[in-house]
Order: structure tokens, then C-alpha cells, then sequence
């Protein structure tokens, strides 16, 4: 049934896996930058430590959290991705994501970063769950700014 | 399923035949409304009395002259002595209508408490609170000095009598506690605190957003001082709410909100205060809200609340018994005699996955924290799903709400 495949489609094999086995799962005692992301409607909560080297690079990145499927997911995804670019290509493919979850056109992605960042892109279909998505991405953001605290509600 | 079936003392099926919106679909399934706690639907005897005011009898109150400011103030007030009837107040002006239980309780904290509040004085409340009756308290905390006594519950929800007394001492002004615990669905003992807090000298508030719709209340029995209602709990219409206070109490609370019809006289100089309950109704009240309040008042009235209670409480039983065969499912609040609200934790599932999925199968059930925060922690927990039960509900919707349950478990467990 349709609905059913929807749902398929959010929580699908690779989500679930990263959901319970999440990537970069821990603290960095060295970080040079750090946010907190708090989503206050559903409680979601994420801290993203990453290391940005001298080349512009982010050298490594972890993050700590507690949530839904979606939002941890989201953030295992992300920090699997980022790892080893520039905030540029960072920024691009946040763009990209963003467009993705929200069902809109997605744009200057290459084929293989679309393709992995695919597997979220059944949240569209449920809007009400789309800040669960975003907010690993957007306290990332954050951190890189500086650090202050992200909000997505 | 295989629970004895109970011979029906309230005809669910009919009183569901009230409710339209309860014959609609969601995703191309039957809706089953388990949020009444946040929201109750709304009968056509509630909407048709709203239209038929507003097609007939609408205008301003207690302003104009004319024929239809009159009808309009009538039934206002009328309005006013319905909620008198349903508390069982002993009088009309003792009911002010603010737009919905928060606002009746910061109406208490503002114009009753806050003048009466040195720093180091004390607010008893309980850690079950909803957040609309946390943080007025809260404010008194950060603008004047007062301090938030926490009263704890037991692991099964209920309240701990003797810790509550324990923490009314002679620097408390005021116990603030729900009726019923939206979370846990607890029903604490409101006629034993009301007793224990006033053989100190102590007032009481009683949060009934949730108390209020489950069980008949007698505010003179009680011998409560300030109770709040809401009216959209209640099967009324939003924007509405009321206060009960005792006279007394009313009489000697400074104004709230300032404008229109809450003052005798204003001039250059000096304003003097209309009496209570319009001191606290400033500007135009919710009128039209008014009438859909009264008329779902008379709608609970107009059937056998003790069997409305009996058939929330079959569901709650019917639902409890399922899920403890669930040894996935953890549910939070077990006390005795607690109200039609069921809230848990299932294993490896997180509440907003959890009822994403039920909501494709047409459940419709609250997840989150629930205004609840603190009680959130005191059960070491993010969020909970929460199922809540109304007089429309059936034994069917449990059983959808069961098997729902388990295709969530088979998609994310």
C-alpha cells in the first residue's frame, strides 16, 4: 500500500542501521569547535564536536545525542560525510540536504553525495518530521560559527 | 479481543454519532482520536449552539443598549452560571472566564499571589505539573525571591500525601497541584490536601484542565480555593477557560489585564476597579466561546457522568491489560484509581517514530514531553508516547491502537 511504502521509505534498512549503530558516536576532547542543537518540541538534543584544520578541513567530527530514529540517523549520515571537507563543500552539500528533506529541487550535488543522502530523502513526505533531519546539520553549522546553540523547531 | 466484554453501561456508539469528525479518515484510515487529553473533539450540540448564537443573538456585551446586546449579555452570564452549576460553586461571580486554564492560573499567580510574595517564601507544587502551572510559580521565583517546594511521586505515579504535608511549612503561601496528572493520569486526593494545607493556614490551587472531564467537581465540597478549568478539554471551544476562586479571595485580588469593562470609573487622574469577576475580564470577552462552553456543559450533564467515568476507565483497563503483554512496552503511571490516560516507552522505538507510524494508521496519539519536563526527568525519561481515552472512544479503537503498535514494532524494532 502507499502509505506503507512511505513509511518504508523513511525508515528503510540503512537509516534504522544508522540509527543503532551510529558513526562518530562520542566525544573529542581536542575539538576546536562545538555545538548544541535542541529541538524543545520533541526533546531531540545533539552536540557536534569537530576539529577544523589549518587547510580548512574538517580534520574529524563527533557527535553525541539523544532522539528519534531521524534525527540520530540524520546526524551518523552527516558526520560519515563531512569528514575530510572543506566548510565550502560542507556548506554545498548542507544545501543540497536541505533541499532534499524538504522536497524540493536539489542542485550541485555530485551523483555519489546525492545518492548517499537519498536515503533521507523519504522525510519529505512528513513534514512534521523534517526538523528531526535538519538538526544535526544546523548545529554543525553552528559549531562552525562559532558555537552557539541551534534551535530547530 | 479476548477480554470479557462488559455490558455497556455508557452507549459509546451513540454519543459517537455526535462527534463528526470522528467518522473521517486519515490515510485512507478510520480516525482514532487517542488525544483528547490535548484536545477534545467537539459534538454539533456544542457547534450548533455557537452558530445559532451568532446567527441570532450576537453582539457585544455588557455595552450597548440595544436588543441584541441584551440577548448577547444574557447569555454570557448564562454561560457564567453554567460553569457555577458544573464546579457546584455557590456563586456566579465567583466564575471568571479567561481564555483557558493557563491563563486562570496566571491570573492566581499575578493578582493573588504575587503581592503576598517576600523572597523566601515558599510555592508547594508537585513534580506531575504541567508547564502551564510551573512556570507562573517560576516567575514569582525569578522576580521576587519566591521558592518552588517540589513535591515527589511515588514510582507508580501516585502523590505521597505525607511528603506534601511535609513540605507545607510556615513560610508557604500557596499549594499549586493538578486534579489529574495529564502524563501519569494520577488523580491526587484534592479534598485531603485542600485539608491538610488549610489546618496550616495554606491555600490551594488545583490545576482540573484534565480532573475537570473526568469526574464530577465540587468546589464547596473541596472547600478548594482557586480551581481551573479549560474549555476545549471539556469538549467546548478553544479560547475559553475559567477561573473558580472564592469570593473572598476575588475581592481582594488587585486587576490583571487593564481596558475596557473590568473598571467603575477612569479619569485623568484615577482609575477605580469594577467588581469581580468583571475586575478580571478586561476588553471583549470570548463570547461566542462562551455559549459553546455552556453548551458543552450541558452536553456532560446531560448524561451519566459516573458512567462515562466507568466506560473510560473499561477502556484505560482494556488497553493496560494489552499492553502488559508487551514486554517491549514500559508504561509510566500506575496508581490507583488513576484517570483514561495511558503514557509509555517501547523498547528501541523513540515516541515521534512511534506515532509517526500510528498516525499512518489513523491513530492519533501525543508524543513528547508534554509540558512535563520535570516529570520527564523524575521518570528519566526524553519522551513518551501517550494514548488518552474519551467518552467517544470504543474497545475497537484499542484494539486498533494495539495492532498499530505492533507494526511499528515489526518496521523499527
Amino acid at each position: 500500500m502507499l502509505m506503507d511504502d512511505s513509511l518504508r521509505e523513511l525508515y528503510q534498512e540503512v537509516i534504522l542501521d544508522h540509527s543503532r549503530h551510529p558513526r562518530h558516536f562520542g566525544a573529542l576532547a581536542d575539538a576546536t569547535h562545538v555545538g548544541e542543537g535542541f529541538n524543545p518540541l520533541c526533546g531531540d538534543r545533539v552536540k557536534i564536536y569537530l576539529i577544523l584544520g589549518a587547510d580548512n578541513r574538517i580534520a574529524d567530527i563527533k557527535f553525541e545525542g539523544k532522539g528519534c530514529a531521524i534525527s540520530q540517523a540524520s546526524a551518523s549520515l552527516m558526520t560519515d560525510m563531512i569528514v575530510g571537507r572543506t566548510v565550502e563543500e560542507v556548506e554545498k552539500l548542507m544545501g543540497g540536504f536541505l533541499n532534499l528533506v524538504k522536497g524540493e529541487d536539489v542542485q550541485g550535488l555530485s551523483p555519489d553525495d546525492r545518492e548517499r543522502l537519498e536515503v533521507m530523502g523519504g522525510v519529505s513526505a512528513f513534514p512534521m518530521r523534517v526538523k528531526c533531519a535538519t538538526l544535526a546539520w544546523h548545529t554543525m553549522k553552528s559549531a562552525l560559527e562559532g558555537g552557539t546553540a541551534a534551535k530547530t523547531e | 479481543m479476548n477480554a470479557p466484554a462488559k455490558l455497556p453501561m455508557f452507549d459509546a456508539a451513540a454519543a459517537r454519532a455526535d462527534f463528526e469528525i470522528l467518522s473521517r479518515e486519515v490515510y485512507g484510515k478510520p480516525l482514532v482520536y487517542l488525544d483528547s487529553a490535548a484536545s477534545a473533539q467537539k459534538p454539533r450540540q456544542v457547534l450548533d449552539a455557537m452558530r445559532d448564537f451568532a446567527t441570532s443573538e450576537y453582539a457585544n456585551v455588557h455595552r450597548g443598549v440595544h436588543y441584541l446586546s441584551a440577548t448577547a449579555t444574557e447569555r454570557y452570564e448564562a454561560a457564567r452560571e453554567s460553569v457555577r452549576r458544573f464546579l457546584n460553586a455557590a456563586h456566579a461571580d465567583e466564575i471568571v472566564f479567561t481564555k483557558g486554564g493557563t491563563e486562570a492560573i496566571n491570573l492566581v499567580s499575578y493578582s493573588f499571589l504575587a503581592p503576598r510574595i517576600q523572597p523566601g517564601d515558599e510555592i508547594v507544587l508537585s513534580v506531575m505539573e504541567h508547564h502551564s502551572n510551573i512556570v507562573p510559580w517560576h516567575f514569582l521565583r525569578e522576580r521576587q525571591g519566591a521558592v518552588l517546594r517540589w513535591v515527589d511521586v511515588r514510582d507508580d505515579g501516585s502523590l505521597d500525601i505525607e511528603a506534601l504535608d511535609d513540605a507545607i511549612g510556615a513560610k508557604t503561601k500557596l499549594v499549586a497541584i493538578t486534579h489529574m496528572s495529564n502524563v501519569l493520569g494520577t488523580v491526587t486526593p484534592l479534598k485531603e490536601i485542600v485539608a491538610r494545607a488549610h489546618a496550616k493556614g495554606v491555600p490551594v490551587l488545583a490545576d482540573g484542565c484534565q480532573g475537570a472531564v473526568h469526574g464530577r467537581v465540587d468546589v464547596r465540597d473541596l472547600d478548594i480555593d482557586f480551581y481551573a478549568i479549560t474549555g476545549h478539554k471539556l469538549y467546548g471551544p478553544t479560547g475559553i477557560g475559567a477561573l473558580y476562586a472564592k469570593r473572598a479571595h476575588l475581592k481582594a485580588m488587585r486587576p490583571f489585564n487593564g481596558g475596557g469593562e473590568m473598571i467603575r470609573e477612569v479619569t485623568r487622574d484615577v482609575v477605580t476597579y469594577a467588581d469581580p469577576p468583571a475586575r478580571f475580564e478586561a476588553g471583549t470577552p470570548p463570547i461566542i466561546e462562551s455559549v459553546g462552553l455552556a453548551a458543552a456543559l450541558d452536553y456532560l450533564s446531560s448524561m451519566d457522568r459516573t458512567a462515562i467515568a466507568a466506560h473510560e476507565h473499561d477502556l484505560l483497563s482494556y488497553a493496560r491489560e494489552q499492553l502488559r503483554e508487551l514486554n517491549w512496552v514500559r508504561v509510566i503511571g500506575d496508581a490507583p484509581g488513576k484517570g483514561a490516560i495511558l503514557s509509555f516507552e517501547a523498547d528501541g522505538m523513540h515516541a515521534h517514530d512511534l506515532a509517526t507510524i500510528l498516525d499512518r494508521e489513523g491513530v492519533a496519539v501525543r508524543a513528547g514531553h508534554h509540558c512535563a519536563q520535570v516529570l520527564m526527568e523524575r521518570f528519566n525519561v526524553a519522551s513518551t508516547t501517550r494514548a488518552s481515552f474519551a467518552l467517544y472512544n470504543t474497545r475497537e479503537d484499542v484494539d486498533v491502537f494495539v495492532a498499530a503498535l505492533h507494526k511499528a514494532r515489526g518496521i523499527l524494532g
